[in-house]
């Protein structure tokens, strides 16, 4: 059985000592915010964490959900579970004060998707869709439909759904059949089938509030004829529900993973639906509600191999196995703790330094969002923005592929245990792999990265990472203590501006040049991009040792830490930059009869 | 119905702590730190009572470092009104805690004193028993379950072979047991909220009690590591090694 404690030490190094979250209590809103406040936020949210949400992983995906004529029904637990993390007010940490939120950080609201990603991530993403429609109709709701949907989603007595996938298009919603048709009062009669729906039908709360994609009779085809919808399972009426809407659970799906979650087939027929926004321009209150939800699944890639390390490690440790190649490590035991042995302690090194580095890179995009959302200044408003939009495809697909990659070592470290469903390690695996996928591919991460983001403004975006990260260089490179971290980090910027320019190049006359070299460039950009945090962190952890002597166990750890990802992983960039650099030829030669 | 709850910082009870390499105290230094289980107890108690009309102010309390003020907080955001902080570094025992405890309760005029039985890192079961001595105050402790009425209080005990129930008079003092209730996970608005509850801090001078302690730690060991076991041949044997090896019959 897998155990959990939430990372607190972790978290709030990045949190205070790394970026300084504090300070976010200069934007408007935000005046409350504390190192104390956060921590003590951290802290009780930790403990749901570990005691509630996490006992109910391993039985949930034992258990999974069940369907029964339209009804789904949540495994043993989940109900009570739900009700303890709503009623504790954590549907609405982050949530607008004048619907009944919190109001506090989105950056506090990334800390506790962390944690409960790792404790439960099944269970997470119930109250994780909701914040995706809640998002959704904030931007682009009524006044109507915010007074009435808001305050329930926030409450989390009423969840939310994301409803685009159809069962013939998934990443292209421009062929979407789903059909709205105005019924003379204002509002539509919504017909159509929806698929893939997570946390579509369940039995935790007393209304689901779908926010569907749909034609209107006179709508443009493709792209710009999708206009969104708010259709929920029972009609509002006064302050709770009333009849029955024209929306059904057809089935749910048999998976790979996340059992405890319900993947449901929805389908609308006649249901009664508002309008959100206006016609036609539903897709891009969809990419509000997708930007939210793609760095939302970034976090469960991170929380799975966040929980996947500390028991990689605790078995390592505790099991013993053979000696060490150098001699007996503990010669009154039979065998020496495999963490004795390089392989062992490259996978452990490889999920420590992905973890805390990502923690770092997460929370830095974070910090960004609510800087983007709440600051005065038009400029800063700006930078933070673009840095946000360009962090988020490789957020969600780094952080979710090494998601899958840290579960797999940490399940290899079991050994043949590992493979065994009792001991929790294959869950994490099953689990992993779904974020690779859902959320828009990380294929179509890749090419948002080169095909939008990188173009976006003539690289404006771009600029948004260089910027500091060049400055950081300038700033630190005669730094003797910084020398062995910032020089390979400088090397490895300098070669992912080179990649970046050859992409704009040669993607310019052929967009299968970017195309090609899209999922490769990701990983260079990730690795880059985690180059910075820990020489950022390496920064720190240096006059953390200095400030705080008695912590020097601490810092230390995090400097050999970044040693092992200078060493280890941030290489692989150089890897990556050839791969960008051979071009697309060999990609698209091959006939494809050739196959 | 004025309730005072005293409280402590102590290590978190999932911490697996080890002796300092010196021996001379348990090492605490960057451990997670928690309000002592039986305290939490204490104030679930209390705030249950408010809850239930029959306590209008609840009270918590705590002496220790500055950075104790956390659990006051924690306590607050379960349900405490308000919190005392007595800020020392040092570590009190408990005949100076009652005391201190005792310079409040004639300052704050409590009808009722929860706190825990113990706490989980000296163990020494002793403050609420002293503090009933030194205020001439009845005292139920071990408690597991709690009835007011009016000016007496029902309180069943947790004894050797059973349950025992005591009638006290008010105001007095219940010290805790673990089965008295379970602690609440504190509300997200409430954490919120308790940020702005008052707290008031006082140092050892303000209060006029003496923190000298009077024990004196000789030395602190982890426990011995266990040793494997062995297989005896007969009866015999296992009462020869009792008698003489283990040395316990």
């Amino acid at each position: 059985m897998p155990d959990y404690t939430p990372p607190v030490r972790d978290i709030q190094f990045v949190l205070h000592e790394v970026l300084k979250a504090e300070d976010l209590s200069a934007l408007d809103g935000y005046e409350d915010v504390s190192a104390d406040l956060l921590d003590q936020i951290i802290e009780e949210g930790g403990k749901l964490c570990s005691e509630v949400l996490f006992p109910l992983n391993q039985s949930g995906d034992q258990e999974g959900c069940h369907y029964n004529d339209g009804v789904v029904t949540t495994p043993e637990g989940f109900k009570e579970a739900y009700k303890t993390f709503a009623e504790g007010g954590w549907c609405g940490v982050s949530g607008d004060p004048d619907f009944g939120g919190m109001g506090m950080p989105v950056l506090l609201g990334t800390v506790m998707q962390e944690m409960i990603c790792s404790a439960n991530m099944s269970f997470g993403m119930y109250p994780g869709l909701s914040q995706g429609a809640y998002e959704a109709l904030h931007h682009f709701g009524s006044d109507e439909q915010k007074a009435v949907y808001l305050p329930k989603l926030i409450e989390g007595v009423w969840s939310g759904t994301m409803c685009l996938t159809e069962p013939h298009c998934g990443t292209d919603l421009g062929l979407i059949k789903t059909k709205a048709v105005p019924n003379g009062d204002g509002a539509y009669k919504l017909t159509g089938t929806k698929i893939f729906i997570s946390a579509g039908e369940h039995d935790l709360t007393e209304n689901i509030v779908h926010l569907v994609l749909a034609k209107l009779p006179d709508a443009p085809d493709g792209v710009k004829g999708i206009s969104l919808f708010v259709v929920p399972k029972f009609l509002p009426s006064g302050d709770g529900v009333g009849d029955r809407n024209g929306v059904r659970c057809g089935s749910i799906e048999h998976k790979m993973g996340i059992h405890a979650n319900s993947t449901c087939v929805i389908n609308f027929d006649e249901a009664q639906a508002e309008l959100v926004g206006a016609p036609h321009k539903g897709l891009r209150a969809m990419f509000t509600m997708m930007n939210a939800a793609r760095l939302g699944v970034g976090m469960q890639g991170l929380g799975i191999a966040e929980i996947a390390y500390q028991n990689g490690l605790a078995y390592a440790k505790d099991r013993l196995q053979m000696r060490s190649l150098t001699g007996a490590k503990a010669p009154d035991k039979p065998a020496d703790p495999i963490i004795v042995h390089p392989d062992v302690r490259r996978m452990l090194l490889k999920a420590k330094a992905f973890t805390e580095g990502a923690r770092a890179l997460s929370y830095y995009a974070g910090m960004n969002l609510d800087i983007a959302n709440k600051s005065t200044d038009p400029q800063e408003k700006l930078r933070a923005d673009d840095l946000v939009a360009l962090l988020t495809p490789i957020i969600k697909a780094f952080q979710t592929d090494m998601g899958l990659e840290i579960a797999v070592d940490m399940q290899q470290v079991y050994g043949g245990h590992g493979y065994i469903a009792e001991w929790g390690m294959e869950q994490y695996v099953r689990d992993a792999r779904i974020a690779q996928i859902y959320e828009g591919t990380n294929g179509i991460q890749a090419l948002d990265l080169v095909g939008r983001k990188m173009s976006q403004s003539y690289g404006r975006l771009l600029r948004r990472f260089f910027h500091p990260a060049l400055q950081f260089v300038e700033d630190h490179q005669n730094d003797p203590d910084l020398a062995e971290f910032v020089l390979p980090f400088a090397k490895s910027l300098m070669k992912l501006q080179q990649a970046t320019a050859m992409i704009a190049q040669r993607g310019l006359k052929n967009p299968d040049e970017a195309g090609a070299a899209s999922v490769d460039y990701l990983r260079q950009f990730a690795l880059v991009a985690l180059g910075y945090m820990w020489c950022r962190m390496v920064k720190t952890a240096l006059e953390g040792k200095e400030n705080n002597a008695g912590d020097a166990a601490f810092y230390d750890a995090k400097i050999a830490t970044a040693k092992f990802f200078m060493h280890r992983m941030l290489p692989e960039a150089d890897a990556r930059f050839k791969m960008v650099m051979a071009g697309a030829g060999s990609i698209m030669e091959l006939d494809e009869a050739a196959f | 119905m004025k309730i005072l709850v005293p409280i402590k910082r102590v290590v978190d009870y999932n911490v697996k702590v080890r002796a300092k390499t010196d021996g001379s105290d348990v090492d605490i230094a960057n451990v997670k730190m928690s309000v002592n289980p039986f305290d939490e107890i204490a104030v679930e108690e209390a705030v249950r009572l408010k809850e239930a009309g029959k306590a209008e102010e609840i009270i918590v309390l705590t002496i220790g470092p500055e950075k104790a003020q956390e659990q006051l907080r924690t306590a607050m955001a379960i349900g405490a009104d308000r919190g005392i902080h007595v800020v020392t570094d040092d570590n009190v025992e408990p005949l100076s805690v009652a005391k201190a405890l005792k310079h409040f309760v004639e300052k704050e005029q409590p009808n009722l004193i929860i706190m825990g039985k113990q706490a989980i890192d000296g163990d020494y079961n002793q403050t609420g028993q002293m503090l009933a001595a030194l205020l001439g105050w009845p005292q139920a402790t071990f408690a597991s379950k709690v009835e007011l009425n009016g000016d007496s209080a029902h309180v069943t005990r947790e004894i050797d072979g059973g349950l025992e129930t005591l009638k006290i008079a008010l105001p007095g003092i219940i010290t805790t047991d673990l089965r008295l209730n379970e602690p609440r996970y504190a509300k997200l608005p409430d954490i919120m909220k308790a940020k702005k509850k008052p707290l008031d801090s006082f140092t050892p001078a303000d209060i006029g009690v003496d923190f000298t302690n009077r024990l004196q730690i000789l030395k602190v060991n982890d426990p011995p590591v266990r040793q494997g076991g062995v297989k005896v041949g007969s009866i015999d044997e296992l009462i020869d090694k009792l008698k003489n090896e283990a040395k316990v019959i």
